[in-house]
């Protein structure tokens, strides 16, 4: 036998250092290369959404200005310098508000019914037509809207509230999605403490239940008004072309923001003649353009204030 | 005024599992009943039963009867929520509500309700429900920061406070200790001593010596196996229960010598 001394097993072993600084190369590539994909994929979502805002931004602001919003298009033809978006902004705010009207409750009730009362083929049945409304085109609704009111008022009719109506066939099925997530939501053992101190179930689900839940519930609705409030298909059908102010939803057509912005588009350039001096050949895409502003700036409004009620509601955390 | 608590042939199910089967028993008036065996012998679902909680869940149901001073919980005209307004219950784990304050947390059973109740009425008996649970010194400066900032014991603590203060005349305690430090738990059994003059307490405990200490009778509870149903083996003044039970299964629970 040779005497040569055999190393002892023991230095062999990794030592503790080795076993918790040692970085695995693949894994800090894998790293670095999923870290760049992921920057580039946010980098490439922003690019459309940037340059959106940016057109529509920079051809807005030309025609935007406390005139514009203020004036109807009344009296307004060919080239002039003058014409605004008042009575659009009217149109869109009182339809969408009384399909706000309607879609909440109608919406908040199905989604109650179906996470705390829903059993068996009903509450199936419910869910799948929820599932078949979400996908039904715009333009669809606002036949629809018209055809319920055509039976009634007779064929032609144009209503702001029908242009609700339409609206509301698109808007109910986001609220129901999305409150009835928000409620599944809640924990069941808040709804069982509040059982135990014999509350009512429906004094449970009004208190507890709603109560915890609201935040969510009022971004959900919050997303179905962005959802519907650009619609143009369904208004255009139903609720009409118009130049000057109607505040009666139930009377006369009745402008809205989007079909405003397809109306001054389809109606293009102004053929001014050259000694005109009050002419703007460009003045309907240029209203179009401030309208369209207009229409994004009263969204990010109404997050706004959704946002501040939500937080105002929301649950309270400690610290 | 506490009642007894009658139970009769009770069967009780989930769905078509049968998870309690055949219990008997009577709960007596202002004492301590606490029910002990080992876990999934179906405890809590009897404990559930007593106030109608069990049939929250969909498709439990509920075969026999318990009779609170001779009628029936689950009689044709009794109301599950008047059930439940005599008969409160802490659950095992704390479950504040998130929205609501501490002081608010103590009020929800009047609040909720829609019961009308004064200013001084309402601190009064805040101070006094959250005295009785053991809580008033850690949270008096801080009565309106939200239940949910509270420790994990300190919760539980609140849990209670909230129960008792819409003054049942039984609470059922599904292990309310077991988020629960030693000093908090002796103070939890401490208010469970109180309250026993005045209320019924049926107490869901794993610590044998929690059962001995707090109450005045001890269910056992035991299960055959997986799948098969939870039932009473022997009920007795916890004294006897403690020192000599009749069954053997008893007693190799009670020392230790289980399985
Ligand atoms: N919601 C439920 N749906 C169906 N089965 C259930 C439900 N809750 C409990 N069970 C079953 O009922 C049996 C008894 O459960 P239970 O919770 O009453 O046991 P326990 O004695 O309280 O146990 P532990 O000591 O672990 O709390 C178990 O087999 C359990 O799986
Ligand atoms: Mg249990």
């Amino acid at each position: 036998m040779t005497t040569t001394p055999t190393q002892p097993r023991a230095a062999r072993r990794p030592t503790t250092r080795d076993l918790l600084t040692r970085a695995d190369p693949r894994r800090r590539w894998t790293d670095r290369i999923m870290h760049v994909v992921i920057t580039s994929a946010f980098l490439v979502a922003l690019v459309p959404l940037v340059s959106v805002i940016w057109t529509v931004v920079s051809n807005g602001v030309v025609r935007m200005s406390p005139y514009f919003l203020s004036v109807s298009m009344r009296g307004v033809y060919g080239g002039i310098d003058a014409g605004g978006i008042y009575h659009a902004i009217l149109g869109t705010l009182l339809i969408t508000g009384l399909a706000t009207l309607i879609s909440v409750p109608v919406g908040l009730m199905t989604a109650i019914y179906l996470v705390e009362y829903g059993r068996g083929p009903l509450a199936r049945a419910v869910t799948f037509f929820v599932d078949v409304m979400t996908g039904i085109p715009s333009i669809v609704a606002g036949l629809f809207a018209y055809s319920l009111f055509a039976l009634f008022l007779g064929p032609g009719v144009r209503l702001g509230a029908v242009g609700s109506v339409a609206l509301s066939v698109l808007m109910i099925p986001v609220v129901v999605r999305s409150s009835e997530e928000m409620l599944r939501l809640v924990p069941n053992e808040l709804r069982e403490a509040s059982y135990a101190l014999g509350v009512p179930k429906w004094l449970t689900i009004i208190k507890v239940v709603l109560r915890t839940s609201v935040a969510g519930i009022i971004t959900g609705v919050m997303l179905s008004v962005a959802r519907v409030i650009g619609e143009t298909a369904p208004l255009l059908i139903v609720a009409g072309v118009i130049d000057s102010i109607n505040t009666n939803l139930f009377e006369g057509r009745m402008m809205t923001l989007p079909v405003y912005v397809f109306r001054q588009y389809s109606q293009g350039l102004v053929p001014c003649s050259p000694e005109a001096v009050d002419c703007i050949a460009t003045i309907n895409y240029d209203r179009a353009w401030g309208a369209a502003l207009a229409l994004i700036v009263i969204v990010m409004l109404l997050n706004l204030v959704a946002r501040l009620i939500a937080r105002y509601f929301a649950p309270k955390t400690g610290h | 005024m506490a009642q007894r608590i009658d139970l009769k042939d009770l069967n009780v199910y989930y769905g078509s599992f049968l998870a309690v089967a055949d219990v008997s028993m009577t709960i007596e008036p202002r004492s301590v009943t606490a029910f002990i065996g080992p876990s999934g012998c179906g405890k809590s679902t009897l404990l559930r039963t007593l106030n109608r909680m069990h049939e929250v869940i969909p498709g439990a149901r509920v075969g026999g009867t318990v009779e609170m001073d001779g009628v029936d919980l689950y009689g044709s005209d009794v109301d599950a929520v008047a059930v439940r307004r005599q008969i409160g219950m802490v659950f095992q784990r704390p479950n504040p509500f998130p929205t609501m304050s501490i002081a608010e947390n103590v009020l929800a059973g009047v609040r909720l309700n829609n019961s009308r109740i004064g200013k001084d009425e309402a601190s009064e008996l805040v101070e006094r429900s959250l005295q009785g649970a053991n809580l008033w010194n850690e949270v008096k400066d801080r009565l309106d920061r939200p239940g949910s900032s509270l420790s994990g014991g300190q919760q539980q603590r609140l849990c209670i406070a909230r129960a008792i203060a819409v003054k049942p005349q039984v609470l059922l305690m599904d292990e309310p200790c077991s988020a629960l430090d030693p000093i908090s738990t002796l103070a939890i059994e401490d208010l469970i001593a109180d309250l026993r003059s005045e209320y019924t307490i049926v107490i869901v405990t794993h610590n044998m010596q929690q059962a001995a200490r707090v109450s005045d009778r001890t269910g056992f509870f035991n299960i055959a196996g997986t799948g098969k149903p939870g039932k009473l083996i022997e009920m007795d003044d916890t004294r006897t229960m403690f020192s000599t039970p009749s069954e053997q299964a008893t007693e190799d629970y009670i020392s230790g010598r289980f399985g």
